[in-house]
């Protein structure tokens, strides 16, 4: 049992970043109705980018921390809604979910060849020490991962459905033409979310690389996580992706655990398949219908 | 009229062209793993080599020619490599350098062969000198020589009656483990978990639990170098508390620097450190350091040595035959006398392997500390 709970808890830390990432997805699915396929890569630049700050500027680390969360949000929330969603969205899903692929392999190649492509030592929030539970040593690390993670993930709930610019964001993503009679500023409530998600990509990077390491490579893993998550849970809602996230990260450590390490990337695949077989919505989305 | 203007013409030629031996570089093709999962291993190699080239250049080069060295990107992925590789024998390689994991080696090696040109790779992987190959040339030890001497350090020392193996899922991993199993056997040291890891992979907390959980009184580690750091911070974080016990790719310094605190207590066999007590190894480390500003692991080493290798055998045979350079260096021993840069005795074996002392190790505050020197196997 004590065997099973760490193997729980460790699932829970991993599972909590893919449900950061799936926010994300499901952010950008409710405003421009596609898929960042960049989302894993978005993950992993903020970790590149402050340790580009601390190595090449000589910067203190709180300090590269800071810029580097900033140019990243101001780059990847702001400048990505301006420079690729805005201008492909007017020609359809289809190009804009291209573009996000490419750049997606920008992002890698831009960070391999500007930075390195060795791994790099990331610094971590709290210290490597275990505390003992119940029979179990469980990583201060993780137990760091999960409050976070889900602190982040029940304030951004509370906003969305609490607050009255959360309840705008989800008039515009619901119907933005009915929004924009209402007098709401459908833009600035899109450019919200695209900022939110970049804070969270933010978040969910500095929480993860002390333990991947960071690396150029780090998106492809967490990025398709994520994705599965996403459907997991359902596209269309928040609680969804951290259900989709948790579920998946557990998924993952018991399969790594109990059946092989080599099949462990199969397993979450399994339980994609069945959720579309069972309930394509995911355990939380709602169904949608469109007119064609 | 005319006749003066040709000997004019003929005389500006003659002080204008620059001698022959300037004009005629040899090159060197390194086809390594510069991005992707051996990245850490492939960029020390490369740096190692460029050091090499820039230090015998800087002396007049090889039988009074210049060294062209050229880096071919394999991002780790054995079809790249061989497409390199035979690129690099299409571009006339005077021999090819590289790559250092052995799944590509093994995916490649075949090209130069057939080329008949020396191969002088960074691999360890007890299969790749076993297939007949004569234009393979290893720069380190065979893990067939280095686990007898990590399952005695295992007995001996660590006195270790139980001990968890965990190795990576690709040539390199898998050779070591089927190197180190027969190995425990014969020491009498019963095997508590045998559990695999995939190459690349970033999260190992399941495996750490596992380690913890199977209690053995040591825990053999065979990964890469970058797996070799998240899992010694994995196991860190679960509290495994166990000694760590591993081969050179476990305690270089590229681990030490990415595991941090979780490195120490690390220790080892290694057959190349620039902490060993071998002055050319230290003097290339200050060297190595100054000029990339960080400290080298051991592929550096193995590539530096990688040029030394070629340079000696070319000026033995006194020519720049490609089939000759490998036909010099089979059978032969190099001592620091003849060839400085490759730094210590160094004898190739017929199939490519080689012979050499190496060093039993430890981590200690953040450093890699030489603990013994062991001998060569057969001096």
């Amino acid at each position: 049992m004590a065997e099973f709970l760490a193997y729980l808890i460790a699932g829970l830390a991993t599972g909590a970043i893919y449900a950061l990432a799936a926010i994300g997805f499901t952010l950008v699915w409710q405003t421009s109705q596609t898929i960042n396929f960049a989302q894993g890569e978005f993950v992993m630049l903020p970790a590149i980018l402050i340790l580009a700050a601390v190595k090449l500027a000589g910067l203190p680390v709180w300090v590269a921390a800071i810029l580097g969360i900033v140019a990243f949000i101001a780059l990847f929330g702001w400048g990505f809604k301006l420079v690729i969603v805005d201008p492909m969205i007017r020609h359809g899903v289809l190009p804009l979910a291209i573009a996000t692929m490419a750049l997606s392999i920008i992002m890698k190649e831009g960070a391999k060849d500007g930075f390195t492509a060795e791994a790099q030592r990331f610094p971590s929030l709290v210290p490597q020490e275990t505390v003992s539970l119940l029979g179990i040593s469980i990583s201060l690390q993780h137990i760091a991962i999960i409050i976070v993670a889900c602190l982040a993930i029940g304030a951004l709930q509370w906003f969305v459905t609490r607050t009255k610019t959360g309840r705008q964001m989800q008039a515009s993503a619901q119907n933005p033409n009915v929004a924009l009679i209402l007098g709401i500023p459908v833009a600035q409530m899109v450019m919200l979310t695209f900022l939110i998600n970049a804070a969270l990509a933010a978040l969910a990077s500095i929480l993860i690389s002390p333990i991947y390491l960071a690396k150029f490579s780090n998106g492809e893993v967490i990025g398709l996580f994520a994705f599965i998550a996403a459907i997991v849970g359902g596209f269309n809602q928040v609680r969804g992706a951290l259900a989709g996230g948790l579920s998946v990260g557990v998924i993952d450590s018991l399969a790594a655990a109990y059946i092989s390490t080599s099949y462990r990337l199969a397993v979450p695949l399994v339980l994609l398949v069945g959720i579309i077989l069972i309930k394509p919505e995911g355990l939380f989305g709602r169904k949608e219908e469109r007119g064609v | 009229m005319q006749q003066s203007i040709l000997v004019l013409g003929i005389a500006a030629a003659a002080v204008l062209a620059p001698p022959a031996a300037a004009q005629e570089k040899i090159k060197l093709v390194n086809v390594v793993e510069l991005s992707g999962a051996g990245a850490t291993a492939g960029t020390n190699w490369k740096n190692g080599i460029d050091l090499a080239v820039a230090d015998i250049n800087a002396r007049g080069g090889v039988l009074g020619r210049q060294i062209e060295i050229v880096h071919y990107d394999t991002q780790t992925n054995p079809g790249n490599t061989r497409a390199a590789v035979q690129r690099a024998i299409d571009e006339g390689t005077y021999a090819v350098l590289g790559p250092v994991f052995s799944g590509p080696i093994g995916a490649s090696m075949q090209i130069a062969q057939r080329a008949e040109i020396a191969q002088i790779v960074g691999g360890e992987a007890a299969g790749l000198t076993r297939q007949g190959n004569q234009y393979l040339f290893r720069t380190s030890l065979s893990q067939s020589a280095a686990m007898p001497k990590i399952a005695a350090y295992l007995k001996n020392t660590v006195k270790a009656s139980s001990v968890t193996v965990v190795w990576v899922n690709n040539d390199f991993g898998k050779g070591g483990r089927d190197a180190i199993l027969p190995e425990l056997q014969k020491a009498g040291i019963r095997v508590a978990a045998d559990i695999s890891t995939e190459q690349g992979q970033a999260d190992f907390a399941a495996d750490a639990i596992k380690v913890k959980n199977a209690n053995a009184d040591a825990v053999f580690v065979y990964l890469n170098e970058e797996e070799s750091a998240r899992f010694l911070r994995a196991a860190k974080q679960q509290g495994v508390d166990k000694p760590m016990v591993g081969e050179t790719t476990l305690l270089g310094s590229k681990v030490i620097e990415l595991a941090g605190d979780a490195a120490n207590g690390v220790r080892g066999h290694v057959g190349l450190s620039i902490d060993a007590p071998v002055p050319a190894f230290q003097e290339f480390g200050r060297k190595f350091q100054a000029r990339f500003n960080y400290a080298s692991d051991h592929n550096g080493l193995k590539g530096y040595m990688a040029v030394a290798m070629i340079k000696w055998a070319t000026e033995k045979q006194r020519k720049f035959d490609k089939k000759g350079l490998a036909d010099t260096l089979r059978g032969a021993t190099i001592t620091p006398a003849e060839e400085p840069g490759i730094m210590i005795t160094t004898k190739i074996e017929a199939n490519g392997d080689l012979d050499r002392e190496s060093y039993l190790a430890e981590v200690e505050g953040g450093r890699q500390i030489i603990k013994a020197t062991l001998p060569m196997i057969n001096p």
